[in-house]
Order: structure tokens, then sequence, then C-alpha cells
């Protein structure tokens, strides 16, 4: 995304090579038709991809308006009464939907504190390897879980954690009854979190191996002659140097803060409870497509995709703010 | 100790800069300890699902419901498995869908890659921007449920395909490496006489392998990994792809019966549930060491360059 939006800053032609384009040697304007007649072939293969997003991207978010209606699947989009925004008042004073609310913001907080920092933590760790062969196994390693479903890597946490689980067994066999881990829905929200930490933590430390890969070496060689040990440099180079990448991410989790782990908790919320599983996606899934309330759950979908929405926005904001580069470019 | 390191910087080829101090013992072990510790965290749950699928019933017995290192390990787990019953069906529907959807995606993000990549092609630009704009928002689950309904994709494999047929992300990272092709060759061609078509199949494609197999398999691990969608959109389990099933047998812990599986007697559930996994597995491991190189450097075109 980033790169997508600093790209198209970079690649617009130059006006006046544009002009040029646009005019024929005698310098008359070449009409619009006979343009796009000539690029035809490029415009054709555009085509399936521009159908492609026209038809689930934005008609979608046209199909947000049943938000504002009483809506009835055998009556359609224009047989459906408009209701204003009673949907989003009802939706407001709903006990579930304030709970699903809490429960996402708890899982987003676990996981800003818990998971943001560990693929940072690993890479340094990785880049301090010299040795490229283990650092290379190591890598292979660590990159595979991001390649697994959620029912693999649920399914597998239950055969390690869960009531008969190989650890489970072990430690009770050692005197420590830690029950089962996966049905416990006062630590659902830490299993949860240690989940994705186990799924994504090796994939996402690519991009702060680059950044790290992109510091210049004499920096840390002049800091070295000038005294500075292992600590003092990373400190002063290595971790400024990721600085700008870090926060990019971290703009982008922001914009996010409201998707946690929707197939990973549709998958986990038998076994738990809604009560503490239930956040603002599966809320929307439960109540709509399996509870038949259309209206008022497409009415949460919305306010989540808005909020989203504005707080990249502001995010992104705050980073120009503070003289970094952020997401996208004003 | 200084020579201990020259000998393993030796081993391992590596250039250790001459301003560089040496590691201390203690610095050393600490290190040698948590990768040991991380790669074990990973690894261990994949040993015990494989060790379980292949154990033979008296060995889950006396481990307690999962083996770590089967003594007589047997392959009757994935034999009853795959002869033939449900899971047989749902790994075929995920192969299937799996071919096809990767295909049909690969053809599509080249197409519009291309089409988006060439500079002073009239009419392109809006076509960039709608797509650059969804990387702004998800389209909600219940418009994008309808959108499909009306489509009458409902209850039929294009359901799996078609919805996520694209994605942005691997679009722009497929246009980048198009655009960083140099012009002069493109031109050459054209001057030969080349139209734009035969200029991306003969030139352009052939340069993009690498981008390419990268894209390639970021669609065939999603397509493979389908689980929401088929729940969602297919409500005849005749045609559940293997995800599914798998949460049905495994995760819900639905016990696989006898006639389910089309044969007269079962192994033990624990090993039939892992081969299940095991077979949800195989595929993304095997293919996935091979385009490690590759997919690297796939990432940082899109998130570095753009």
């Amino acid at each position: 995304m980033t790169a997508s939006a600093r790209a198209d800053e970079a690649t617009p032609a130059t006006p006046t090579r544009t002009e040029t384009r646009r005019r024929t040697a005698r310098g008359r304007r070449v009409p619009l038709r006979a343009r796009l007649r000539k690029d035809r072939t490029l415009l054709f293969l555009c085509l399936p991809g521009l159908l492609y997003f026209v038809l689930f991207y934005y008609l979608p978010l046209a199909g947000n308006v049943i938000a504002f209606q009483d809506y009835q699947p055998f009556l359609g989009f224009r047989g459906s009464q408009f209701v204003g925004l009673t949907n989003f008042t009802e939706l407001l004073t709903d006990a579930d939907f304030w709970s699903a609310v809490r429960n996402t913001l708890e899982i987003t907080v676990l996981q800003l504190v818990l998971y943001f920092p560990a693929p940072i933590g690993l890479a340094l760790l990785l880049n301090s390897m010299l040795g490229s062969r283990i650092k290379r196994f190591v890598q292979t390693v660590v990159y595979l879980p991001h390649f697994l479903s959620w029912v693999v890597v649920v399914a597998m946490f239950g055969q390690v954690l869960g009531g008969a689980g190989s650890i489970t067994t072990l430690l009770r066999d050692h005197g420590v009854d830690i029950g089962n881990v996966m049905a416990d829905p006062d630590t659902f929200k830490l299993l949860v979190t240690s989940q994705v930490i186990w799924k994504d933590t090796g994939w996402a430390t690519i991009i702060f191996l680059a950044a790290m890969t992109a510091i210049d070496l004499d920096l840390y060689e002049s800091a070295a002659c000038d005294g500075a040990g292992r600590w003092r440099r990373m400190w002063h180079i290595t971790l400024p140097g990721i600085r700008a990448v870090t926060l990019m991410l971290l703009i982008l989790r922001l914009g996010d803060i409201l998707s946690v782990g929707f197939e990973q908790l549709i998958l986990q919320r038998d076994a738990v409870g809604a009560g503490t599983s239930e956040v603002i996606d599966t809320f929307v899934y439960y109540h709509g497509v399996i509870g038949g309330d259309w209206g008022m759950s497409t009415a949460a979908g919305l306010m989540k995709g808005v909020i989203g929405v504005a707080l990249i926005v502001a995010a992104n904001k705050l980073a120009h703010h503070l003289g970094e580069q952020g997401v996208y470019q004003k | 100790m200084s020579l201990s390191s020259r000998v393993l910087a030796r081993m391992f080829r590596v250039d250790v800069p001459p301003w560089m101090e040496e590691p201390t013992r203690l610095g050393r072990l600490l290190k040698g300890v948590a990768l040991v510790v991380i790669c074990a965290l990973v690894i261990y749950p994949f040993l015990i699902v494989l060790g379980t699928s292949l154990a033979p019933r008296q060995e889950i017995i006396d481990g307690g419901g999962f083996v770590l290192v089967p003594h007589h390990p047997t392959l009757e787990a994935y034999r009853v498995v795959l002869s033939g019953g449900v899971v047989a069906r749902s790994a075929v529907v995920s192969i299937g869908i799996t071919l096809v959807g990767t295909a049909a995606s690969l053809v599509c993000t080249v197409m519009l890659a291309y089409g988006l990549s060439r500079p002073h092609t009239t009419g392109t630009r809006p076509i960039l921007l709608l797509m650059l704009g969804t990387f702004l928002f998800a389209p909600g689950i219940i418009p994008s449920y309808l959108v499909v309904k009306q489509l009458g994709l409902l209850d039929s494999y294009a359901a799996l395909v078609v919805p996520v047929l694209l994605n942005a992300f691997n679009v722009v990272v497929v246009r980048a490496f198009f655009q960083a092709i140099p012009d002069e060759l493109i031109d050459a061609a054209r001057i030969d006489g080349a139209g734009e078509v035969r200029i991306l199949t003969r030139i352009v494609l052939p340069l993009s392998r690498a981008v390419l197999a990268v894209v390639a398999l970021y669609y065939a691990v999603s397509y493979w990994n389908t689980f929401f969608n088929a729940i969602l959109y297919l409500s005849d389990s005749s045609r559940w792809p293997l995800q599914v099933i798998l949460r049905k047998y495994v995760i819900q812990g639905d016990s696989m019966t006898a006639t389910a599986l089309g044969v007269q007697t079962l192994p033990p559930s624990q090993s039939l549930q892992m081969a299940v996994l095991v077979i949800a597995i195989v595929p993304i491991a095997a293919v996935y060491p091979f385009l490690q190189k590759y997919f690297v450097r796939g990432v940082l075109t899109g998130a570095v360059k753009g």
C-alpha cells in the first residue's frame, strides 16, 4: 500500500511529455477518441481487473445502503423500506454490540503490546547473526507458519495445548494442571494473541530485516571506531534506521484496529463462547448472515469501515506532523 | 576463543569486519539458546501432528493420545482417509479450486498490471486510482454476500474463486516489476512490429518469472486455505473444500465414521485427524522451500520499491 501510493506520486508523466502526446506535430489536439483507440489493447487488458474491482469492492460499497433500510431479502434493495438511522440507534443500544466492541479493543491492545514488538526483536536477533547458513535456516523455519490456514493453526494449537494436548499432558504428569487452555474464556484473548505471534512473527521480520540491510555499514564502522559497543550501535544506528518502517506499520495497524482475526475467532467461538470471542466482524456475520438482522449488522460493518478509514487518515497526518513519511503523501 | 570464531567464520564463509569486537561467550550462548527455543516452538507442533498421524493404535494409547516419534510407523490412516470418502473428495475440491483459481488470478493480474504499467496510456489512470482506492476499505461481509447472491454464484465453486480473483497488492507488485523493465527493450520490439500482446507474452513475461512465482504462490496459498468464503457461500456440504472438512472433524471433533470414509474398520481417531491435518499442510510445506528465495524479493519489491 505504502509503496503503491508513493509510486503513484512518482510515476505521472511529466506534463510536457503528456502534452506532446496529446498533440500532433502541428500542435492540434488529438481527440480523446483517437487516443483511446490507439491504446485499446492496453485498455482491453485492464478490463477484467476493472470489472472485478467494481463488482466486488465498489458495488458492495454502494450495497451499504441497506444499513439505512429495514432490509428484507425477498424485497431486495428497491422494495425494502428506508428507516433512516434506526439501525444505528438500535445498534448503539445493543449490549451484544458493545461487548463485541470491548472484545475487539482488548484483543487489539494485547496484539499491539505483545505481538507488534516481537518481529522487531526477532529481526534484531537475526540481523546480529553472521553465519548466513544458520540465519537462512532459521528464516525458513519461522516464515513457514505464515502460510498455514487458521484452521490448521487452531487445530495444531488444540493438539498441543488442548485438554488432551501434548504439553497439557506433560505438565499434568509433572503436577501442573493448566486445564484446557483452548476452552478457557478467561485466558482466551492471550491465547488468540499467542496464536498470532506463532503464526506471523517470522514473516513480519522480512520488512524489518530489509530496513536493517539498507543501513549504511560505514555508520557502524565509524561508531565502532568512536568506541560505541554493540548495544550502543543497536540503539543509535539500527533502531533509528528502522524507525520509518516501524511507524508506517504502526499506522497500518491503527487503520486495522477494529479488525482482529476473523476466521481465527469464528473457529474458536464454539469452544469459549461468544461472550469473550465475539468481535465486530463476527458480530456482523452471526447477527446478519446467520441471524437475519441484515440492516443492523450492515450498519455495524459500515461504522467499522468508516472509523477505520478515519483512523488511517488521522494516523498518517500525525506521522507527517512528526516529520515522517507515513503511508502516503499529502 | 579468537581461534574458534575464526574457524566458525571460515565454516560459514563470513567476512567479519575488522572493527567488530569478538562476541562474548555468554552472548553467543544466549543467542544460540534463543534461536534453538524459537525454532523448537515452531517445529514442535508439526512433529506432534506428523508423529501421531503415523502411529499405530497401541502406541497412541500408550502415549495418551499423541506420539512424537512412532516406533512402528504406519500409513494406515492416510490410506483410509484418502480411499474415497469425504476427506478425499474435499481434497480434490481444494486441488481443483487452487489450480483453476491460481491460473485465473495470475492471468488477470498480469493483464491488469501490464495495462497499467505502460507510460502515457490514455484512460488507465482512473483505473489505477480505482484499484488503489480499494486499499482503504474492505468490502463489508453482508454487501459482498448480496453481490455474490445477485450474480447467482451461491453454492457454486465459482463463489470460491471469482470474489477473490484479484488482490490489489499483488497487482501493484507485478506492475512495479513490469515498470522496471527497460523501455528500450519494449520500444525495440515495437519497432520490429510486435503488438502489445506479443510484447507481453514474448518479452515481458519471460523476464518476470521471479515475481510471477511469488504472486502465484500467494494466490495458490490463499485458495488452498479458503475457509470462510466456503462456509459463507456454500451450503451444500458435498462441495466443501478441505479446510472446512478439517474444521468439522478436527476442531469441532465430529468423529469420522467408517461410512463417511467408505471403509470397513477404522484406525484410531487421533491418527485420522492428524492425517487430515498433514494433508492440509503438505502442499504448502512442499512448494514453499523452492520459492523462498523468490518471495522475500517479491515482498520487498512491493513494499520498498512500489
